[in-house]
């Protein structure tokens, strides 16, 4: 069992000890609690293995899903994703032929297709749902996880970077916009010729890596790595104002 | 069975630390600190009202332009569903309505109906009402196919005087009807729905409440 029902005992313990101040040493061997931020439900939490998933098991929640090598593997792909829009932006993404007249677009000039009026809000929102957000939030994660993965303290700001990360998870449409384009090629088939390029397949390929990263993504397990990570600092290089019991063993 | 809150402590909702109960902010993610969120309803039917005012006119105003050699034709959204239809391309068809007119009216009525039964402060199937919310959540986002598929039409059908095709205002209402329920959605704490839990078991324990 990874979760088991919160020890008063040790809740207490925990409690005095937040209130009081640090005191690592004696709080290392105590279990840790975990809420579910969807039901309020308390349990305490030992150190799971690699594989181990752990469910609210009053609402269903996953809260915890550990992966071997996940940390790397979302760096990894992180970093191809991050490659693949940059590309994916300036490349020719699809082209049309009718009666001897072509057009070639990148993903740039469809997100930016609507410039009339008020429609180049619709213009900014793609932009940034496609193809800014995604590159930002894998930027994010690679921030905060490539330190972490080679035994550094985090970096600056890591947990303000990586809750921004979470935020946007959300508004990463880059999937979306996957089945959108086979919408549109039905759309316009009795009218002409399409033909794909490049920029196409690079997308097409980084909405699946971002589908398959995600998977390997447990916020849990890369919050306790941010804070074990953080226990590498050295003692004062930091002057950054930090409130509260900060040494607090994961 | 025993919540963050019965036991005076607060769950960080970002990173699921548990801390003593008025503790302001999470020292672990430094997320702001909250038992409940009392403004998510407020937040909840705001953002709901504003996402329905917009996808009225998202189905009035066309969705797409389309300009060809014959004459200019304007689609709305179901109107464009209906035209990929009649080429015979059902499943499209079928993509196109599903993302744009039923998982958008099912989200208006499953958060309307999630925040009135919080409301109400209704004691069962908390468990489905959960499960509905997790699906309002992942579906939400889907519903912005149609904005993509008019953008990628009208950046790419640009062929002079034999088609053309052009956004229409439905382009942006519908847009922001999407991105107003998605927030609509994200301001609902959960945790309201499971309280009708506890607000009923101060004495023994109900068993109706349970899984």
């Amino acid at each position: 069992m990874l979760l088991l029902p919160p020890d008063r005992r040790i809740l207490s313990y925990l409690v005095k000890e937040t209130l009081v101040g640090n005191a690592p040493e004696q709080n290392a061997a105590a279990p840790d609690l975990i809420g579910c931020p969807m039901c309020d439900e308390v349990y305490a939490v030992r150190q799971p293995h690699a594989g181990e998933r752990a469910v609210c098991d009053h609402c269903g929640t996953v809260l915890i899903a550990t992966r071997e090598g996940a940390g790397l593997r979302i760096l990894a792909l992180s970093i191809a994703v991050l490659v693949l829009v940059v590309a994916a932006s300036f490349h020719p993404f699809l082209s049309i032929n009718a009666a001897g007249l072509g057009n070639k677009v990148s993903l740039l000039d469809v997100a930016t297709s609507f410039r009339s009026g008020l429609l180049v809000l619709v213009s900014v929102a793609t932009i940034l749902l496609i193809v800014g957000l995604p590159a930002l939030r894998v930027a994010a994660l690679i921030y905060v996880i490539g330190p972490i993965e080679l035994g550094r303290p985090p970096a600056p700001r890591a947990r303000e970077v990586f809750r921004m990360a979470q935020a946007l998870k959300p508004w990463s449409m880059t999937e979306v916009f996957s089945i959108g384009c086979a919408v549109a090629l039905v759309k316009v088939s009795d009218l002409a010729r399409l033909e794909f390029g490049p920029a196409f397949w690079m997308f097409a390929a980084l909405s699946v890596i971002v589908v398959v990263s995600d998977r390997y993504l447990c916020s849990w397990s890369i919050w306790e790595a941010i804070e074990t990570a953080d226990q590498r600092r050295p003692a004062p290089p930091e002057s950054e104002p930090v409130s509260g019991s900060e040494g607090k063993h994961a | 069975m025993t919540t963050a809150r019965e036991m005076g402590l607060v769950t960080c909702t970002s990173c699921a630390r548990v801390w003593p109960m008025g503790h302001a902010r999470c020292d672990r993610c430094g997320h702001a600190l909250r038992s409940r969120d009392t403004g998510s309803l407020q937040r909840v039917w705001a953002f709901w009202f504003t996402g329905l005012l917009a996808y009225i006119p998202a189905n009035l105003y066309p969705m797409l332009v389309t300009q060809t050699l014959t004459g200019t034709q304007s689609g709305t959204i179901v109107g464009g569903a209906i035209q990929i239809a009649h080429h015979g391309e059902w499943g499209i068809a079928a993509i196109v309505l599903i993302a744009s007119v039923v998982i958008p009216v099912a989200k208006f009525a499953a958060i309307a109906y999630l925040a009135l039964s919080v409301q109400r402060g209704a004691v069962h199937g908390l468990r489905h009402k959960q499960h509905l919310y997790e699906i309002v959540e992942f579906i939400g986002r889907w519903s912005m196919i149609d904005v993509f598929v008019v953008a990628i039409l009208s950046a790419l059908v640009q062929l002079s005087v034999i088609a053309s095709i052009h956004p229409g205002p439905a382009a942006l209402t519908f847009a922001l009807s999407v991105i107003f329920t998605m927030l609509s959605a994200r301001s609902f704490d959960t945790r309201l729905i499971w309280d009708a839990r506890t607000a009923i078991s101060p004495g023994p324990p109900s068993p109706s409440g349970h899984q």
